[in-house]
């Protein structure tokens, strides 16, 4: 099987599965997560397959991109529009990571949704499933977990969602990312609102879409006037060098830019949107709305990362003209910015918050913009690292929490207990109940924090914090160095408050460990989150740099512009990160072992107004609501509506009714009346009065006649003579 | 010897009176003898006109007898109508036969 | 003057008189008798016009069977008229005005015409042609439409005095 087909046929696969699930073995369960996992199994067969031959036969640094395969799709004026698959070095170390990571979620997601559980009494579809009620073999009735009603539905979007993005990673020009990008927001939108019978998860997926959509609408303004100056979107044509010293010395319009910044700026909107960056954020925290795998897959380790990959990926584009040492040129510095912002920004609002999943939505945040901060100054290699570093721990710690979730609704249906299963704050005591959670969870949070040596976060963290502080940019790596204090202040915040401790309510006391079928995924993943970090470690470390080839760098060379840096590595940022990695930790644990049952939050005290502040998210969404919601709201409502269309329009509408009934009055009794009037009185009247009086010259005499006529007939013979012949003479 | 005007202004004059026999008498059978006046005076006036100048041709003489046979065809209607108005009104004064009145 | 212009003279005064005389005496029957007194003037003034046939038919149509039916009508509407009164209607002065306009503007008209004064006659001496009078009534070339179509106006004037006249036995009853 030739590469190039095998790159035909990884995303076709889940879509296949999409449209036999949809179309065919909707009713029947087994089928639809058969042929979904089937699919993505296969996939993730074939993505290996590539991925180790790449790896195999790639060891000259200097071919860019090789395996490509092309065909023409759209005819244009002059020549077609070309699309086709293309495996290159960013994206086989992406594939890697999408594949596995999909492969897991999908697995998790058959227990997750209760396979194999009886059927709700009370389920309906649109709803999360509470729970059935079965009596066992002593004649007493438990209630246990239902399975899902909607079970087939959500494989068949999973799939799609596989497809869009294996299409993402795999093609070779932006019109086809952009058409998958647009497919993957669909199945956002689709899946946070998959219980759809909840007004809550229906406005969720409906701010994502639309948050997205706003980003998305900037990048294709990008795609647009990047096609309409190169003449192409084909990666291989648009980031040779030609082009992009084209795209460089020519001026935009707009503040200054070059084209290639202003292109570049217009696309980084659209991760911006994607990634969940600052003033596009919103949308994400909302978004754990939908099941857990959802969360996992979509808004940890893939649909998100595609923000960043598709940053990765036109970062040709974005650094044109920049060489390492220079000066960041302005899209550089607007991505630095925002990204180093962002990552503190959402550090600090996970510190305040009491679900576990919108911690973990946060903490994916800020994890983005560490890697948009690194990419924002030109460490390409260390973006991708973490890139694909937190995909493992992310997918792990996201799977890990719907394991917990699983546990406490376990108990709650066990106890009866009116609690949120996600509340962090009812749980505890959690790792005697559910050891293999607690200890994968364990490794994925060390993973998050940067855990020295151990886990891959470390190593993909330190690099970036490393790079920041080389390259000299002072603010950012102090804005990220705090970011990364808080990243562990606050999971282990999480991991105290979850399972150390006493439990602290009665749902918590009951819980369980979740199926093998969840926990095996878990397993794996933990396994990354450990390994991976092992294959970047850089040439230069004290002690143990040298002992495995810093393959990960090697391999990326080839695409990008960083050089190696070969100078002595400075122990400054390593020592900060040593410290804020530890020094946060302990400070979680030390700061949360104590909470027990019903207490508060012990920072709400300390920290006061501010702590309200993290609560609600520095009111970001209230201020949206009132600046951008409220006033389309009112355009829609009052102003379209009622103003315009049934004030002015309808009113013109009945004005010309009124005008017409009026017209029609007026008529009817002036004119109308008045010529009533002279056909009445006037015409007829008069005839018949006139009519009488000349009846009396009818006497019925014949006489009377006569001598009339002949008196008149010699009347006008006289006149005729005189008057034509002249008097007298009769012209004989 | 006798110059043509004589026989017309002896014609205009009989046709006159007959004229005004015919306008002024109330029995309907004298307004009819009025109108048997005129039919002479104009009978007359056509066989002077034919005799002094057109002798050669006939349709003088023609014309003098359609008007002889008209004459007498009306007379024998106008009689008969009067009699038949007579019989049932009893009345044979021309003013008062106005059914035609209105 | 001649013979001839006194003896037309005579017969155009006694014509003129008997015709006055029809029109304004009172009795019905007078007024008849009077007729045909004018009628049988103007017979012999078409004799003086050297008409052979006309005055022949004159007599015998007008006074023979006009004159006669006038007489027979007025013995049949006598009882209601008594002969009393003026014989005149009330428009009798506008009638005699007309009439004497009329006369005067005839005659006024008819002097302005040369013509007038002609006394040579067109007639031959012996009078007209009869045969040739009689083939003009028969000729299709000539005058045999308006000679039948005469015909059939004698005979509606027949029927239509018939039918006028009948008695209407079912209605008087």
């Amino acid at each position: 099987m030739t590469t190039e087909l095998l790159l035909w046929l990884i995303p076709l696969l889940p879509l296949l599965a999409f449209g036999l699930i949809s179309l065919f073995s909707f009713r029947s369960r087994g089928v639809s997560h058969g042929l979904a996992l089937g699919s993505v199994g296969l996939s993730w067969l074939g993505s290996m397959v590539i991925f180790f031959r790449a790896i195999g036969g790639l060891t000259s640094i200097s071919s860019s991109d090789f395996r490509a395969s092309r065909f023409d799709w759209l005819p244009l004026g002059k020549g077609t529009f070309q699309i086709g698959m293309q495996l290159d070095q960013l994206s086989t170390v992406t594939l890697f990571f999408v594949a596995w990571t999909v492969l897991m979620i999908f697995i998790y997601s058959v227990g997750y949704h209760n396979y194999g559980s009886p059927i709700g009494e009370y389920d309906l579809p649109g709803l999360p499933p509470h729970g059935a009620v079965i009596k066992d073999k002593k004649g007493r009735s438990h209630r246990v977990p239902s399975v899902e009603p909607l079970y087939s539905r959500f494989f068949a979007f999973f799939a799609l969602f596989a497809f869009a993005m294996y299409l993402l990673v795999l093609t070779d020009n932006l019109l086809v990312l952009y058409i998958a990008w647009e497919i993957m927001g669909l199945c956002s939108y689709l899946l946070i609102g998959f219980w759809y019978a909840r007004p809550s998860a229906r406005d969720a997926a409906v701010k994502a879409f639309i948050t997205t959509r706003v980003g998305d609408m900037f990048m294709l303004i990008g795609l647009a006037a990047l096609y309409s100056i190169s003449g192409t979107l084909s990666y291989h044509e648009i980031f040779s060098a030609q082009a992009l010293e084209k795209l460089v010395s020519s001026q935009a319009p707009v503040l200054g830019l070059s084209w290639a910044g202003l292109i570049g700026l217009l696309i980084f909107f659209g991760t911006i949107g994607k990634s969940a960056q600052f003033p596009l954020h919103v949308w994400l925290p909302d978004a754990m709305e939908g099941p857990t795998p959802v969360s996992a897959m979509i808004h940890a380790a893939t649909m998100v990362s595609a923000g960043v990959y598709l940053a990765l990926r036109t970062f040709p584009l974005i650094s044109a003209g920049w060489a390492p040492g220079d000066a960041l040129n302005p899209t550089m510095m607007v991505m630095a910015t925002i990204g180093a912002f962002t990552a503190l920004f959402a550090a600090l609002i996970a510190v305040g918050q009491n679900d576990m999943k919108r911690v973990l939505a946060y903490s994916t945040i800020s994890q983005l913009g560490f890697m948009i901060a690194a990419l924002g100054i030109g460490a390409y290699v260390a973006a991708a690292f973490h890139l694909v570093t937190h995909a493992f721990f992310k997918a792990l710690l996201f799977l890990g929490s719907g394991s917990v979730i699983h546990g406490m609704e376990h108990g709650v249906l066990h106890t009866n207990e009116q609690v949120d299963p996600q509340n962090m704050f009812k749980m505890g005591g959690l790792r005697k109940k559910m050891p293999l959670t607690f200890w994968t969870f364990l490794i994925g949070g060390f993973a998050l924090s940067g855990f020295p040596l151990v886990t891959a976060g470390f190593w993909s963290k330190d690099e970036i914090l490393s790079k920041v502080f080389e390259t000299g940019h002072l603010l950012i790596f102090i804005t990220l160095a705090l970011s990364a204090l808080i990243t562990a202040f606050y999971t282990m915040r999480q991991i105290t408050l979850t399972f150390l401790g006493k439990p602290r309510s009665k749902s918590a006391e009951h819980a369980q460990e979740s199926r093998p079928v969840m926990t095996l995924p878990l397993v794996v993943l933990a396994f990354f989150a450990i390994t991976a970090g092992w294959v970047g470690i850089p040439g230069n470390f004290p002690a143990i740099g040298g002992l495995l080839p810093n393959w990960f760098e090697h391999f990326l060379a080839g695409i990008q512009l960083e050089v190696e840096i070969t100078n002595a590595y400075s122990l400054a940022p390593l020592f900060t990160s040593l410290v804020v990695a530890l020094g946060g930790l302990t400070l979680g644990w030390l700061v949360y072992r104590r909470v027990s049952m019903g207490s508060p939050d012990p920072l709400q005290k300390p920290l006061g107004r501010v702590h309200t502040w993290l609560v609600n998210k520095f009111y970001v969404d209230e201020l949206y609501n009132l600046v951008l919601v409220r006033p389309a709201y009112w355009l829609a409502e009052t102003f379209s509506y009622q103003w315009i269309d049934k004030g002015l329009l309808d009113g013109i509408l009945y004005a010309i009714g009124r005008f017409g009934l009026w017209l029609g009055q007026f008529f009817r009794t002036t004119i109308d009346r008045l010529i009533n009037w002279i056909g009445d009185k006037v015409i007829a009247d008069g005839v018949r009065g006139t009519g009488k009086q000349l009846s009396t010259a009818q006497s019925g005499r014949l006489q009377q006649y006569l001598i009339l006529m002949v008196a008149i007939s010699l009347l006008i013979g006289i006149f005729f003579i005189f008057t034509l012949f002249g008097s007298g003479n009769l012209g004989y | 010897m006798i110059p043509l005007s004589w026989y017309l202004i002896f014609s205009t004059a009989l046709f006159c009176v007959g004229l005004f026999g015919v306008l002024a008498r109330k029995n309907a059978i004298g307004i009819l003898m009025g109108v048997e006046l005129m039919l002479n005076a104009v009978n007359l006036n056509l066989l002077a006109f034919w005799s002094y100048l057109y002798a050669a041709q006939m349709n003088g003489l023609v014309f003098v007898a359609i008007v002889f046979i008209t004459a007498s065809a009306e007379v024998a209607v106008g009689l008969a109508l009067i009699i038949s108005v007579y019989r049932c009104r009893r009345i044979v004064v021309a003013d008062e036969m106005t059914e035609l009145r209105g | 003057m001649a013979v001839i212009q006194i003896v037309f003279i005579l017969v155009a005064v006694v014509t003129i008189i008997s015709a006055g005389m029809v029109v304004s005496v009172r009795s019905m029957v007078h007024a008849a008798l009077w007729l045909v007194l004018a009628l049988l003037g103007v017979a012999a003034l078409f004799a003086l016009l050297q008409v052979r046939f006309f005055p022949v038919v004159q007599v015998l149509v007008y006074i023979g069977a006009i004159a006669t039916l006038i007489i027979v009508a007025v013995m049949l509407t006598r009882q209601v008229m008594q002969d009393v009164g003026s014989q005149l209607n009330s428009n009798w002065w506008l009638a005699a005005f007309v009439s004497v306009t009329l006369f005067i503007g005839m005659v006024w008209a008819l002097s302005n015409w040369p013509g007038m004064m002609t006394t040579t006659r067109a007639v031959p001496p012996g009078g007209e042609d009869i045969v040739a009078f009689g083939k003009a009534l028969t000729d299709p070339a000539g005058f045999v439409i308006p000679f039948e179509v005469a015909s059939v106006l004698l005979l509606g004037a027949l029927i239509g005095a018939i039918f006028l006249a009948t008695e209407r036995k079912e209605k008087q009853g």
